[in-house]
């Protein structure tokens, strides 16, 4: 085989019509072959052209690709023995660094390595995988516009690359799924990375191979917001201090930030994102539950949302449901839902409550379930009351079979998935007991579910369960009449005498509440809308006067994110969020004021030391093993 | 199209304890991991199962996870290409170095340019490269013929079959089955001239007295046959 001398080459570029492609590959071909004789003159020229160089001059751009549009026709003969110097060299180049004629040639290289030879195609596949993020020096200038605009450039072509290596081989991408999971930035990479990385995952779960490589992304994505949450430390955020759930929340709301996008929430919430900021992994995990956010969005708008909902449903059973205590990963399937809460919404829920109740799963799991199921209904605006109500139902139901076939004393660790049910039966019930017993359907079949009969089991769930839970239910129910024989409230020595604190201590269950106001700055923009804060329950013994009332009944459909811009009174007004989808109320439980009157109790300034003292939102048990 | 094959196999499933109330659908879910990869002790790849029995008694072993052994008979459809088998699949991309060609929509082919015959010569026709025949004008091979060829090797990790077109009997499917037609045309005309012969010669043994009843079944078969086919051309 001939020497294709320096000068030949140079004259490339102008020499299109005297030398013919074929002519160029068969020449490429034979340099090839010849490796395998021992002759690597020309051989080790060409790997020298590839060998990626800072600033080409024109005459190298039209050599570089030259040589790989000629290399890309002899690709079948390029052997991962003989030719691993040409093969490493090509894995150096980056399509980051070079204009479109070389990226385009470049990959048309890889499709032909990948279609020619199975056993270049893992190669091919991680080559293109690399390119979804900018090599490091261009990692900072991201928003540079001729970076955004190279970088569609580059990303367009890998996707399509992609799509086309897997239309001419079609396993492909069941190949690719384990290598884009297995090429994931790790935890502590830079934020940009790692976004953008995400971004690619999501445009390939949309993209024309999503259909076999989307079961794969959505989970992996899962995994790693899961492996940042647990990054984040509790102690960063949370204080023990089982004092009071409600309470907390309902911290003066009656002051006001400057920042506006705080002025929504209780000082102390403030006081737990302010511990956050700062916190790379924060805002990390922050911007990929934002991407995510977005995705499920593009995803709903493009009527798959009930697929990929099945997806994230089956990888948060897997994973998130038993991760111990995930405190901010469980938000994607809480806005899944609420962007169809018809479908998903209502899915959600079944699947949980089905997981509760089932045998078969393992202690842990089901008070999970339970966990979730609580503070999903509790907390998610979306859901109708009727369904809150069937879901109780069932519950109700499962306790009571419960105490039917289990006759025996107290033993919180013995019984901890009854226990678990129970407080999950008065969790739910602290937030919608109002708006229950507004529609008297449903009330009345709150007053016909055996629900004393539970309380009043040897096992005493009232004893076991969280005081501050048991507490604010009893009162709530007080108010509400129920379990009301002969006009005394049946479980009036229980209030007073403040018997379920004295349990306090003891193995108390978990107080695990996993849809807690998300302190994530930028992902609670997006669950706002959604989510119900207690500051805004309506309860039961909230009483008030008429003008109250109807200004609420009135501006009840407005959003409650317009109160940023009102006064304290109208705010506290608008909060009827709960109780506003049922607009069936009876006119004398109207007569309620919704002000929440501890937060009149205490003003913000003596409370703001405290404040710092219990900030928990989400707080771990004192007896995590509980668990 | 050769390479596909049926399997009768008695195999034996380990099952998780954590299972044992779901056995069906364990059973078909670890048969559903053999699915397109190649299996050597089955000598090919999984295409489908059929699950024909399964032993209601199971085997638990002993250790520290008490797996149980269920056994079950199953039919397999095997995909197990070998060396000289014809393979039949569709072109999607064709260039003058190679043909990519898609087997039974998942296996990927290619036919290297040395290893297509020199009767086909790429051409570029309408702007979109095309192998064809020399020889037959209407023989070409071009993105979405379906193509009959020969395999040299198969991978049987990725699945990827390297293929050949040197035999005469490779190519366009289409093509190929026209020209067989034309074949056979040919030959039904010699075999009629044939069955003519035969015909006499029976006639003879009838006469002979050694006509058996089958062998009338045959000859009325045959002159019925030969009657349509005369119509047939008259037409």
């Amino acid at each position: 085989m001939g020497r294709v001398q320096v000068s030949d080459w140079e004259e490339f570029p102008r020499m299109e019509n005297d030398f013919s492609d074929s002519q160029l590959i068969h020449h490429f071909r034979g340099i090839l072959v010849a490796v395998t004789k021992g002759d690597r003159e020309n051989y080790d020229e060409l790997v020298g052209y590839l060998h990626p160089k800072r600033n080409l001059n024109p005459d190298e751009i039209a050599i570089l690709l030259t040589t790989l549009k000629a290399l890309s026709g002899a690709a079948s003969y390029i052997d991962s023995v003989h030719h691993e110097a040409l093969l490493f060299a090509v894995s150096r180049m980056s399509l980051w660094n070079y204009g479109t004629d070389v990226m385009d040639a470049l990959l048309e290289l890889i499709i032909s390595l990948a279609a020619s030879n199975g056993k270049y195609l893992d190669w091919c596949l991680e080559m293109l995988v690399k390119h979804f993020v900018p090599p490091y020096y261009l990692l900072d200038s991201l928003k540079q516009e001729n970076i955004i605009d190279r970088k569609t450039k580059v990303l367009s072509r890998v996707h399509a690359a992609l799509k086309e290596i897997a239309d001419l081989v079609p396993l492909a991408p069941l190949r690719l799924s384990p290598i884009v999971v297995q090429k994931m930035p790790s935890v502590f990479s830079k934020e940009p990375e790692i976004v953008m990385y995400a971004d690619n995952m999501l445009r390939l779960e949309s993209g024309a191979i999503g259909e076999i490589v989307g079961s794969t992304m959505l989970p992996a994505l899962v995994d790693r917001l899961l492996e940042l949450d647990v990054e984040i430390g509790w102690d960063g955020i949370l204080q023990e201090d089982g004092k009071c759930i409600f309470e907390m929340e309902l911290e003066d709301f009656t002051e006001f930030g400057d920042d506006e996008n705080c002025d929504s929430m209780p000082p102390s919430e403030l006081l737990n994102r302010k511990k956050l900021q700062g916190n790379m992994v924060v805002d990390k995990l922050d911007s990929l539950i934002v991407l995510t956010f977005l995705h499920l969005e593009s995803c709903q708008s493009s009527g798959r949302l009930v697929e990929v909902f099945d997806v994230l449903l089956a990888s948060f059973q897997k994973t998130v449901l038993n991760a111990y205590k995930s405190k901010f990963t469980q938000f994607v399937m809480f806005y899944a839902c609420a962007l169809d809460p018809e479908r998903c919404g209502v899915k959600f829920a079944m699947v949980l409550t089905d997981m509760f109740c089932r045998d078969v799963n393992s202690p842990i799991t089901r008070m999970s379930a339970v966990a979730y199921l609580a503070s999903y209904l509790s907390r998610a605006k979306f859901l109708s009351a009727a369904l809150v109500t069937s879901i109780l139902q069932s519950l109700v139901d499962w306790c009571y079979a419960y105490c039917k076939s289990h006759n025996f004393d107290m033993n919180p660790r013995a019984h901890q998935v009854f226990y678990s049910g129970c407080q999950a039966i008065m969790y739910i019930l602290c937030f919608r007991l109002r708006s229950l017993m507004d529609i008297p359907r449903l009330k009345l079949q709150l007053l016909n579910m055996p629900m004393e009969a539970i309380w009043k089991h040897k096992l005493s769930p009232l004893k076991v369960c969280l005081p501050t839970v048991v507490v604010e239910f009893l009162r709530q129910a007080k108010a509400a009449q129920f379990f009301m024989t002969s006009e005394t409230f049946v479980f009036n020595d229980v209030l007073e005498s403040d018997f379920s604190k004295a349990f306090g201590g003891m193995d108390r269950l978990d107080m695990f509440f996993p849809f807690d106001p998300c302190l994530l700055k930028k992902s609670e923009s997006y669950i706002r809308p959604h989510f119900v804060r207690w500051s805004k329950v309506k309860t039961t013994y909230d009483e008030g006067d008429d003008d109250n009332d109807e200004i609420s009944d009135s501006g009840s459909d407005a959003s409650d994110d317009d109160f940023v811009d009102r006064n304290a009174k109208d705010m506290i007004d608008d909060d009827m969020m709960v109780t506003v989808e049922d607009l069936d109320f009876t006119p004398d439980l109207n007569k309620m004021s919704i002000t929440p009157k501890s937060s009149l109790k205490y003003g913000f300034e003596t409370r703001l030391d405290q404040c710092t003292l219990m900030p928990a939102r989400i707080r771990p048990s004192t007896s995590p093993e509980s668990l | 199209m050769e390479g596909l094959k049926v399997a009768k196999a008695n195999l034996k499933v380990y099952i998780h304890p954590s299972k044992s109330n779901q056995v069906s659908q364990a059973v078909l879910r670890e048969l559903s991991s053999l699915l397109f990869t190649f299996s050597e002790i089955l000598d090919g790849v999984v295409l489908a199962y059929d699950v024909n029995s399964l032993d209601t008694c199971a085997k638990i072993l002993p250790g520290v996870r008490p797996y149980f052994g269920v056994k079950l008979k199953v039919n397999l459809l095997l995909f197990s290409p070998k060396p000289d088998t014809l393979l039949e699949g569709k072109v999607v991309k064709l260039t003058q170095e190679s043909i990519h060609v898609v087997v039974l929509g998942f296996s990927s082919a290619i036919i290297a340019e040395k290893d297509i015959r020199e009767e086909f010569v790429c051409k570029t026709k309408r702007g979109q490269d095309v192998y064809a025949s020399k020889t037959n004008k209407r023989h070409v091979i071009k993105v979405g013929t379906m193509i009959r060829f020969l395999v040299k090797s198969f991978d049987d990790e990725i699945l990827h079959v390297y293929g050949s077109l040197i035999p005469e009997h490779t190519g366009s499917i289409y093509w190929l089955d026209k020209s067989l037609e034309v074949v056979s045309h040919n030959d039904r005309i010699e075999k009629k001239r044939k069955n003519e012969g035969e015909q006499i010669m029976l006639q003879q043994h009838a006469v002979n007295g050694e006509l058996s009843t089958l062998d009338t079944v045959q000859k009325r078969k045959n002159s019925k046959k030969l009657k349509h086919q005369k119509h047939n051309e008259e037409s």
